[in-house]
């Protein structure tokens, strides 16, 4: 049995080689590009929309909604990486719904990827706000808090990656194990537990990068110093 | 015991000790955050939705401990580097 799709190699030519998570990355990422060209042709203004636009259009409003509840007044900013985030884990998923496909972030490389997006996106969004006095508060309380600092900073990258594998990993696993051993009901009561903990999980993801960037830009601050 | 049983034995025994003791302390700690989220859903009810965003939240930052140890007794059932090890030794 396969605890990753890493191992699954598909297709072999030379040293590179192509395995199952690379495949099913590049689907969603098909998916999601072509579901949106498709629904943003022709964008209407009016109160007659198509459903497909009606539900992107709720996705995207609640996902501004939870970035503003964090991370201050302009969620504009901070909505490409978050809400791709989220989208990105979120549907790869659900779609492990369906037979033959994979989940891609049951693979440790896809939530490594994901989490060192994060760990590069804090210092980016805190130095485009405050420049480089970004780098004042890794010396905050003192600067013997230095080196703390820098391992909270790359411990929590680190525990990002493996909350995310773990979840799902788990679940495709104890979906195998229990097809061999009570294939009838149990499997369907696991899987259903392992599409609402992907569901969650990516809330987790998504929120977690957004408190992550807030304090990184201490947006909450400026925020409170408004009033 | 040969090496093959004695990395085998120990590897199936440090796997079930890990998951089974791994899991004490975090379902505890979520019983406990459980509990405090009732009872202030109870004496706030206005606010239930930014309490159980609060807790699911928090619950998924206790679970991590409970999943890295699941992930260190899958590795040490199914990906494990030392049984790769022997068994290679003794086939070759």
């Amino acid at each position: 049995m396969h605890i990753t799709p890493d191992s699954i190699i598909l297709f072999q030519l030379g040293p590179v080689s192509l395995n199952a998570t690379i495949l099913f990355t590049w689907c969603i990422m098909a998916l999601m590009t072509v579901v949106s060209w498709l629904v943003t042709r022709k964008l209407s203004s009016t109160t007659r929309l198509s459903r497909w636009q009606n539900f992107i259009e709720v996705l995207v409003i609640s996902i501004r909604d939870e970035i503003r509840e964090i991370g201050g007044q302009d969620p504009g900013r901070y909505l490409p990486l978050v809400g791709t985030l989220f989208l990105f884990i979120a549907l790869s998923n659900l779609l492990s719904i369906i037979p033959g496909y994979k989940a891609p972030t049951g693979s440790l490389s896809t939530t490594a990827g994901l989490a060192v997006c994060v760990f590069v996106a804090v210092p980016l969004y805190g130095i485009a706000q405050n420049g480089l006095s970004y780098f004042k508060q890794y010396t905050k309380p003192s600067i013997l808090m230095l080196p703390f600092n820098i391992i909270g900073e790359v411990s929590r990258t680190i525990a990002l990656a493996m909350r995310l594998f773990g979840n799902i990993m788990s679940g495709t696993i104890i979906a195998a194990i229990l097809l061999s051993i009570a294939p009838l009901i149990f499997p369907i009561i696991m899987q259903a537990l392992g599409l609402l903990i992907g569901l969650i999980q990516a809330y987790i993801f998504a929120i977690l990068a957004m408190v992550y960037i807030a304090a990184g830009s201490r947006v909450r601050q400026n925020k409170v110093d408004q009033y | 015991m040969d090496n093959i049983g004695v990395v085998g034995a120990i590897s199936i025994l440090a796997s079930g000790l890990t998951i089974g003791i791994g899991s004490i302390g975090p379902a505890l700690g979520e019983g406990r955050a459980l509990a405090q989220a009732l009872s202030s859903i109870a004496q706030q009810p206005d606010e239930a939705n930014t309490i159980t965003r609060t807790l699911f939240v928090g619950l998924a930052m206790v679970e991590s401990t409970a999943i890295y140890c699941f992930v260190v007794s899958m590795i040490l059932i199914f990906a494990n580097p030392f049984w790769n090890y022997v068994v290679s030794k003794a086939g070759g």
